[in-house]
């Protein structure tokens, strides 16, 4: 499963998960991740021989896989977990990106941000315990986030005798739920993060599961559709200039494909034109595809700055200066209406207002609440209105023109994730 | 799979590099005067290839920064002053030469402070000398555990200092860039890179980086496990032996506090089959991570990238 040798590597095919694990220690996450890094040979034996020195330490005799995702001393003194945390791990065919978030419900603004980059999220459950709020919090957020896959890993089967029954009970709760908050794609697999079964190695334990362990399924799940291929946005960072005959505007696909020869229109300006050429340092290419990181030149001299947008002219964003979006508060000072934030949306950054709270989303009930306020974890549904008109796309629709942060002003904090809802 | 569908997707290595270019041209964009700072190393290499990337096929529109301790491998000094000619980058070479004149070493005042003052301090009054308010390091969130929760854009107070309880959330790939007078940003484009990545690049790009990483012959004090290039200035300890063996470095620091490996690796493909087979982490060479267990930790907080 791990890369053994030389042959078989071949990094030129090797393609890239992002993942974000949420639950907390008691669901076993820690000892899950540490599970996947030292059975695919994520740990290294100089780490292994500071964990076991600290084990003995603290009077423990097996190594405890826990402390693989041991962080800052700050969080060792106080036994817990403050931040996301970035891991990583390869087989011969992917690279992994984990988040790795804490799992309490006064850390959702970090399962938020771990599950904005993520491809798919593990979901932990304690298989003695059932689907709990926790869970379903998991669960929400996920979805909030648009990410397109959760595999659900329902833990410590060991303590349930292996039993297919609570498996069963587990996999029909949670995928009645998943349904319930539009989970697309769902996976649920019985392991024990402890003793191994079915993390990496098939479970000896289970012959009852015919289905993937969890890496089998981290490694083959299918995440080429996941990206947005069809409407072409490319906001621009930059304008390459480096000498009189070259006018360059460099950027990242945000969605979508531009070929070279197409026509394309300067948002938000109007101007239209054609792009002349697709250029990189290794050369010019005939089409670019996100996540590709390029530079357009147009066969017009065009004015085109840092902000604007290229679009394919039959094919347009949505453009207002008022959009409504799910908002999750992200510091301890509330939310205030009619104060002024920055919004940072793709490239360009302006003022902005929230103007109205219709509802809170309590993320352990999903019931809708009136607030008058938002306070740090709070998810809601608000009106925003900013000083220029944005050009953006649903978040369901397209991650990268769907989302946006709030700055504050003041203390220049970042204060808030955005997913707009149109 | 259809071949149109195969050709909308990237390799991980092309992931990786298309959003380190991304990040690296954002903070271009919002930045008044960045800088990058540049350690001759492996990573540095890289980045800095990734630099010329995104800016083509103009030249890389910041300076790059060598924060010197006038300890570092000879090999070092010459390949810096080859590469950065090469390719037609501006280098400014920094140096706390107050303390390089007082002869602070590791042996005079312990490797911490050796550090804080020839690093640290030297990092930070480069910084303040030209007013960057942000600079790009080479750092991995894999190398180490202080690092794996690093931001991309790591915020800091006027006196460059790290405070990981009070780090900004950093979401999707919208990086916020508002500072106030005085505060700086270190940013972290290879944040996501390990160590394997690196070596499958600069191979697949045929990225120079020091010969030294490749097995050579080199006298060597032999303390215990540890294979301590020698120089003239190390004190020989009771124990000690002196060879002359093959040997090849996985990481470049300074002389007197970099391990070395035996090996007999002479190629790219050496190096990566040896770190797909290989248990030891990258920086368990590095004596300068020995003095505690949060040593790196600290040493961010203090200001250190």
């Amino acid at each position: 499963m791990a890369i053994d040798t030389k042959s078989q590597l071949d990094y030129a095919k090797m393609d890239l998960l992002r993942f974000t694990t949420a639950g907390s220690v008691d669901d076993g996450k820690s000892t899950l991740i540490g599970r996947l890094l030292f059975d695919s040979k994520g740990v290294f034996e100089d780490q292994l021989e500071a964990i076991r020195r600290t084990t003995e330490k603290r009077g423990g005799e097996d190594i405890d896989l826990a402390l693989i995702t041991d962080g800052l001393s700050a969080e060792r003194e106080q036994g817990i977990t403050i931040d996301v945390a970035y891991r990583y791990f390869a087989t011969a065919n992917r690279k992994f990106i984990i988040a790795d978030t804490p799992g309490h419900e006064q850390y959702t603004r970090n399962m938020v941000t771990g599950a904005s980059t993520a491809n798919l999220a593990i979901v932990l459950i304690d298989a003695r315990n059932g689907v709990m709020t926790q869970s379903r919090r998991h669960g929400f957020i996920a979805s909030l986030l648009g990410i397109p896959h959760v595999t659900v890993a329902i833990n410590k089967m060991d303590l349930v005798n292996f039993s297919e029954e609570t498996y069963e009970k587990i996999k029909k709760d949670y995928e009645a739920f998943a349904k319930q908050v539009g989970i697309k794609d769902i996976k649920v697999i019985p392991i024990s993060a402890l003793k191994g079964d079915n993390v990496v190695k098939p479970s000896e334990n289970m012959k009852w599961y015919q289905g993937p362990t969890l890496l089998e399924y981290l490694e083959k799940v299918e995440i080429s559709h996941d990206q947005n291929l069809k409407d072409f946005r490319f906001p621009v960072q930059t304008v390459l200039r480096p000498n009189l005959d070259y006018r360059g505007f460099a950027g990242r696909v945000a969605s979508g494909v531009v070929k070279k020869g197409d026509k394309v229109k300067v948002l938000p300006s109007g101007f239209e034109s054609t792009v002349k050429s697709i250029d990189t340092f290794d050369g010019e290419l005939d089409q670019a595809f996100p996540p590709m990181s390029v530079t357009l030149r147009l066969t017009d001299e065009v004015d085109i700055s840092r902000g604007d947008m290229l679009v394919h002219p039959d094919n347009m964003p949505k453009s207002s200066n008022k959009i409504t979006a799910e908002l999750c508060w992200m510091v301890s000072e509330p939310l205030s209406l009619k104060k002024k934030y920055s919004i940072k949306h793709t490239t360009q950054t302006i003022k902005a207002m929230v103007t109205e709270i219709e509802y809170r989303t309590n993320i352990n009930s999903l019931e809708k609440e009136k607030v008058e306020q938002l306070n740090l974890n709070d998810i809601a549904r608000v009106k925003i209105q900013t000083l220029k008109p944005l050009y953006f796309d649903p978040y369901s629709q397209n991650r990268n023109t769907g989302n946006f942060i709030l700055i504050d002003e003041l203390t220049n904090n970042t204060v808030a994730a955005g997913m707009i809802v149109e | 799979m259809s071949p149109v569908m195969e050709a909308k997707t990237l390799s991980h290595l092309k992931q990786l590099e298309a959003e380190s270019i991304f990040i690296i041209r954002e903070v271009v964009a919002e930045f008044k005067n960045p800088v990058m700072l540049y350690s001759v190393g492996k990573d540095s290499s890289v980045m800095v290839r990734l630099a010329q990337k995104a800016f083509a096929p103009g030249k890389i529109p910041f300076p790059l920064m060598h924060v010197d301790t006038g300890y570092k491998f000879p090999e070092m000094y010459e390949f810096r002053d080859k590469f950065i000619a090469d390719i037609g980058a501006k280098l400014i070479v920094e140096r706390n030469e107050a303390a390089i004149a007082d002869g602070t070493s590791p042996f005079k005042y312990g490797v911490q402070k050796c550090c804080g003052l020839l690093k640290t301090q030297g990092l930070l009054d480069g910084l303040n000398k030209y007013g960057y308010d942000a600079a790009f390091g080479g750092a991995r969130r894999e190398e180490e555990k202080s690092r794996a929760k690093e931001r991309v854009y790591s915020f800091r107070d006027a006196f460059g200092q790290w405070d990981p309880k009070n780090q900004r959330p950093e979401l999707w790939d919208l990086y916020n860039s508002q500072l106030n007078e005085g505060e700086s940003i270190r940013v972290f484009p290879l944040s996501n890179w390990t160590e394997l990545d690196i070596w499958m690049y600069v191979k697949m790009e045929n990225i120079p980086v020091v010969p030294i990483y490749f097995t050579h012959k080199r006298k060597i004090i032999k303390r215990k496990n540890l294979l301590i290039p020698w120089v003239a200035h190390i004190p020989i300890l009771e124990g000690d032996e002196i060879l002359e063996m093959p040997v090849r470095f996985r990481s470049l620091g300074c002389m007197s506090c970099t391990g070395a490996i035996e090996s007999n690796v002479t190629d790219l493909d050496g190096i990566i089959a040896d770190l797909i087979t290989t248990r030891k982490s990258e920086r368990e060479n590095r004596i300068i991570d020995h003095g505690s267990d949060s040593s790196m930790e600290q040493k961010k907080k203090e200001g250190y990238f």
